[in-house]
């Protein structure tokens, strides 16, 4: 689904990441954990084709992002959902349709969706402030509203990049038993964390892997976990 | 088809997909103010154009097929010779009617410079003959030896020196109607093409969100094409509706076809400024679609 081989990444003369390989199988459950600034929001950026690999290959659905072309891209992302750390919106839509907006720009408006997007809204407990401008939300419901978005398409990959930071511990795993029925459902998940606490609770749900980038590397995490 | 479906597409819209870029900025204003300015415009250089060749063509027709024979003598030559030429002209194949103005006549062409008492009886003031040609013509240079010999003051003067440079004239003013009016299509592109960047420049965040969650360049670009097209269209209906009223209330061509007089549109050349919206709208719509899909381009 998601194959990262022999990959590097670096920002001038810095290397960030190296000789790094990873599978995201499909139906996988993956943890992605390291210390700020050890390159995880990179990781995850280089497996949405936001940034382009100094060397080695990144394959997204089977194709090479070298070469795919920005149609190709956008059709990619359009089957995976995305968390971004910043949790960017469209300040002048309401709430509800910058959760919608990936539904929008697939061509996708039917009841169906209409239903689902109510849905979602409700589980992520931001039902009352649909009609808020996300200028006007906290940073919590922001991160939540981000987690919407990502997965109101049913996607097949779900990249979240701290999705629980701002959010409180109930919240959290209410976001994290999201994530664990969508895996259930078939769905690869890779979630990037530096909350050990919610790594922990989601191994008592799911069967997940753990990885730790140190020194621009990726390695399985040790049984600390 | 497809294409014809795709501008049916743009025409009706997607009201979602609109809405994801922001109505605001400078952008809108300047784009309906350009577009009316034009389309303005365009109708008078359409008027203009319209008009010249219209002129070209009556210059062309009236003065084709007429010509005129003057005739300077002592006054009391001036009979015998006028009937002279009146007798050549009879026996010249090619000439269809030939007639010596009356003096009421000569006075009203003399009118406009000497006022109306002018006393034609006491000055010595040339005979003039109209000659109307058939539509084969005369031989010109015979008829001027027959003319030498028979009637030597009479002068034939078959308008071909000044109607020659007026046609032309004309001819080429109507030209610089059609590259005026091909100028200000230019300018109208030129102008929307930098009002489209500089509404992509100001939306590089929104774009990025969009393309973040999936979206083609064909559909970002659609929003922004969408939107100018519509304000060029409006913009240009507007200046167009108003460039016609001008031109409705311009003064009318007189008899006498003074040529500013005559500047205008008639009969069926009324619809002609209608195709200026469309037009200003299709500038438009490849104007903001090259000027999108170059910025999108060039955007990381």
């Amino acid at each position: 689904m998601i194959d990262l081989a022999e990959v590097a990444y670096g920002y001038g003369n810095t290397t960030l990441l190296s000789e790094l390989t990873l599978r995201l199988a499909p139906g996988s459950f993956h943890f992605l954990t390291g210390p700020s600034g050890s390159g995880k929001t990179t990781l995850l950026k280089l497996c949405y084709a936001d940034l382009t690999a100094s060397a080695g290959k990144v394959s997204l659905f089977g194709q090479d992002t070298a070469t795919m072309t920005r149609d190709q891209i956008a059709r990619a992302r359009q089957r995976m959902g995305v968390v971004h750390q910043d949790c960017e919106f469209l300040d002048h839509l309401p709430l509800y349709e910058n959760v919608a907006l990936p539904l929008t720009v697939a061509g996708r408006s039917g009841d169906d969706e209409a239903g689902n997007l109510e849905e979602l809204m409700g589980w992520v407990g931001l039902a009352a402030r649909r009609e808020a401008l996300p200028p006007e939300l906290s940073g919590g419901e922001r991160q939540r509203a981000a987690l919407a978005r990502a997965v109101i398409t049913d996607p097949e990959v779900v990249l979240a990049d701290e999705p629980t930071g701002n959010v409180d511990w109930e919240m959290s795993l209410r976001l994290l038993q999201l994530l664990v029925e969508l895996n259930r459902m078939g769905k690869t998940i890779l979630v990037a964390t530096h909350d050990l606490a919610l790594i922990r609770a989601a191994k008592t749900h799911v069967s997940a892997r753990v990885l730790r980038i140190a020194k621009g590397r990726l390695q399985l995490a040790g049984s600390d976990l | 088809m497809t294409r014809l479906r795709q501008i049916l597409a743009l025409i009706q819209g997607d009201a979602q997909a609109d809405r994801v870029v922001p109505r605001r900025g400078h952008s809108v204003r300047l784009t309906l103010f350009t577009s009316g300015a034009m389309a303005f415009l365009a109708v008078f250089a359409l008027a203009l154009s319209l008009a010249a060749g219209r002129l070209a063509d009556r210059w062309s027709e009236a003065l084709a097929r007429s010509s005129t024979i003057r005739i300077s003598a002592p006054m009391a030559e001036l009979e015998p010779q006028t009937w002279a030429v009146l007798e050549v002209l009879e026996q010249t194949p090619g000439v269809e009617s030939a007639r010596a103005l009356t003096d009421e006549e000569q006075r009203a062409l003399l009118e406009p410079w000497f006022g109306p008492d002018l006393p034609l009886e006491d000055l010595p003031i040339p005979r003039l003959v109209e000659v109307i040609e058939t539509p084969e013509g005369y031989d010109s240079e015979g008829l001027r030896q027959r003319l030498a010999a028979e009637a030597p003051g009479a002068v034939l003067d078959d308008h071909t020196r000044w109607r020659r440079p007026l046609v032309r004239a004309a001819g080429r003013l109507r030209m610089l109607g059609w590259v005026s009016l091909g100028l200000i299509l230019a300018s109208t592109g030129a102008m929307i093409t930098l009002a489209a960047q500089s509404a992509l420049a100001s939306n590089t965040r929104v774009i990025r969100v969009l393309r973040l969650v999936g979206a083609r360049d064909v559909y970002i670009a659609r929003a922004f094409v969408r939107r100018f097209t519509i304000r060029a269209l409006s913009g240009a209906a507007l200046g167009a509706g108003l460039g016609m009223i001008a031109i409705a209330f311009l003064p009318r061509a007189s008899e006498q076809g003074a040529f500013l007089t005559g500047l205008g549109f008639a009969g069926w050349h009324w619809l002609w400024p209608l195709v200026v919206p469309p037009l200003a709208a299709f500038t438009a719509f490849w104007a903001t679609r090259a000027a999108a899909f170059r910025t999108l381009r060039r955007m990381p």
